[in-house]
């Protein structure tokens, strides 16, 4: 009974949260943020569920085993370093993209290697937090 | 395009190990992405030697960041030679885990971890600065923490602590090293750090980073008196774990020594060199002893891998650019017949149903086969011409002569004499004597692992035949460590 705060304000939190380490993914690129922070906290938003339901409802809501998750992550990040490669450009060099000739570029692959950070974060903090967790049931 | 040959002996086994990790976890997948990731992980480490063979020191700045600002990755003679032999014990290995390494361990993540390891084993040979070396061997360390905890009992997780703590121990000196010299010298590029320590002054200010930097890897190479991690490690491990490490680990640390301690940090310039010939021949002669009073295979072939070690430490204190190359020639024997020794005594343990020598015996009667796979690696170790080991042990003593270390000589020659001691006693226990107990285990060895073990027999051959090919190799090598030069343009960019 003394968890229903919690369990009400975790349902309210849990998308906020994500939206917030998506936005300080995004915002990462020029200003403080980026994929780690952005992954931790898309990480707490994750424990917050499992303290409030319970571990298995926080790996439901995760649907890929965060083991599973951090390797996507690296996997990600390695393809960001293969598109300056495929191009004939040392390893891990970024390539921006402008929405149109001549302006600015707006999105590149240093986005990609940041999501690939984000999601390993996730991965790796869930994968001992989660554990712990369940642990001390 | 020459880029792309310095990245691909590490984007190889990162890639291997994705798909390992990402795809199905059943068995017979799990060992076909092994070992085609370990086949091209070969065949990239030879198409990196074939390159710098031809093209001299190949640079590329990662991201492409100049240096010494950006990652430097660089491969000299010394780098690639370390690779290739890295792609063959790599592959070779793997083959011969196929058949060792259970079906539960192997969907546990067995070879994404084996790929990881290798991925830190490379790119440490290919750094191109010190930050990155530090990296590099955490990734290594990591892996082989994994490695050595899975599939195994308690009393491999007792073994391995000592491992753990003390390679722990190791990277808090490295990381302090790296730290002071970053705070005075204000750059990690070896190239940059070898142009600024060109100053007296910026050298002997940077003493103190030296000595840490060289405590740190000389854990990590296992030399006196702090190689006890080792031989408790690594007897406990599965024996294509054990081969591994055997082979490479203990070598990316003698690597570093001579890569730090010829491009950054000249010997004889900080006047370390007697220092660090003392610690060799102590190396040699404790590892040696310690050898001759186990009974037990992998111990014996443990603690051996320390007293070789002191040889290669013994090479690079010689400061000489014969001494160098006798290192040089003396670590790529060393990778090869270690790793074959470890896995022809896991054959021996499969054959004869223990390690324990006392335990078996009269292999020779029953095995033909087995017996010639290991004649030829430990006749190597022990010196014995036409192998590799002679020419290895030759080259040495010959350099150690020319540079009047008389001490070191006898050092050398001794210590030789008491491994082949300690390999007639493998030879004597394990074959010649009869079998003390009625053990009938004469269902035939794996395939895959015999392949393996005489693949790499007849690299230790080729590698003896050829010794005059290798040794010019190797001075071309030494020559390189000796004056940076070249290293340095590729770089920084030629200056003229």
């Amino acid at each position: 009974m003394s968890l229903l705060i919690l369990r009400t304000a975790s349902r309210y939190l849990f998308p906020l949260l994500l939206l917030f380490s998506v936005f300080l993914l995004w915002r990462g690129h020029h200003e403080p943020g980026g994929g780690f922070v952005g992954g931790l906290v898309a990480a707490t938003a994750f424990v917050l569920i499992a303290l409030a339901e319970g571990a298995p409802s926080a790996r439901e809501r995760l649907r890929l085993a965060p083991e599973r998750l951090a390797v996507c992550g690296v996997a990600v990040a390695t393809l960001s370093g293969a598109v300056g490669w495929f191009l004939g450009e040392p390893f891990l060099t970024g390539i921006w993209w402008a929405a149109s000739p001549g302006e600015s570029p707006v999105v590149g692959t240093p986005l990609l290697f940041d999501l690939g950070v984000y999601l390993s974060v996730i991965g790796v903090v869930l994968a001992f937090l989660l554990t712990l967790i369940e642990e001390t049931k | 395009m020459n880029a792309s040959v310095v990245v691909a002996p590490i984007l190889v086994p990162l890639v291997a190990a994705l798909f390992g990790a990402l795809g199905p976890r059943r068995p017979g997948y799990q060992r076909t992405v092994g070992l085609l990731g370990a086949f091209g992980l070969f065949v990239a480490a030879m198409g990196l030697l074939a390159s710098v063979f031809v093209e001299g020191v190949i640079a590329v700045q990662i991201g492409d960041w100049p240096a010494p600002f950006g990652i430097t990755l660089a491969a000299d003679r010394l780098s690639a030679a370390m690779v290739a032999a890295t792609g063959l014990v790599a592959f070779t290995v793997v083959l011969y885990s196929t058949a060792e390494i259970p079906d539960d361990v192997v969907t546990a993540g067995f070879y994404p971890f084996v790929h990881v390891l290798l991925l830190g084993v490379c790119g440490a040979f290919v750094a191109g600065d010190l930050f990155n070396l530090y990296v590099w061997f955490e990734v290594m360390l990591l892996a082989s923490f994994v490695l050595l905890a899975l599939g195994s009992g308690r009393a491999a997780l007792t073994s391995s602590i000592t491992y753990v703590a003390l390679n722990l121990l190791a990277s808090a000196f490295f990381l302090i090293g790296v730290g002071f010299l970053y705070g005075q010298v204000g750059t990690l590029n070896f190239a940059d750090l070898s142009l600024k320590l060109g100053d007296p002054a910026a050298l002997d200010a940077a003493r103190p980073a030296a000595l840490l930097l060289l405590i740190a890897f000389g854990i990590k190479a296992g030399v006196f008196p702090v190689f006890f991690w080792l031989p408790a490690a690594y007897p406990n491990a599965s024996f294509a774990v054990s081969a591994l490490f055997a082979g490479l680990l203990t070598k990316v640390g003698v690597y570093a020594l001579l890569r730090v301690f010829t491009l950054v940090f000249p010997l004889e310039a900080l006047g370390l060199a007697p220092g660090l010939l003392a610690v060799a021949a102590a190396t040699m002669a404790s590892g040696v002893l310690a050898a001759a009073s186990q009974a037990h295979v992998r111990r014996i072939l443990s603690f051996h891998i320390v007293s070789q070690i002191g040889y290669m430490v013994l090479a690079l204190a010689l400061v000489t650019t014969l001494g160098l190359a006798s290192a040089v020639f003396y670590i790529v024997h060393h990778i090869v017949t270690k790793t074959n020794l470890f896995l022809v005594g896991g054959l021996i343990a499969r054959a004869g149903g223990s390690e324990q020598l006392d335990q078996i015996g009269g292999l020779s009667q029953r095995r033909l086969g087995l017996t010639m796979l290991f004649a030829i690696p430990a006749l190597s170790l022990a010196g014995v011409p036409p192998f590799s080991g002679f020419f290895a042990k030759f080259f040495l003593i010959r350099s150690a002569l020319e540079a009047d270390a008389i001490v070191a000589v006898t050092f050398a020659v001794v210590v030789g004499l008491l491994t082949i001691y300690s390999m007639a006693k493998i030879w004597i226990e394990a074959f010649w004597k009869p079998a003390p107990a009625e053990t009938h285990l004469d269902e035939p060895l794996p395939r895959a692992a015999l392949v393996a073990c005489a693949m790499l027999a007849v690299v230790t051959i080729t590698l003896g035949v050829g010794a005059e090919a290798l040794w010019s190799f190797a001075l071309a090598t030494a020559e390189q460590l000796a004056d940076p030069q070249e290293y340095l343009n590729a770089v920084l960019g030629d200056p003229t």
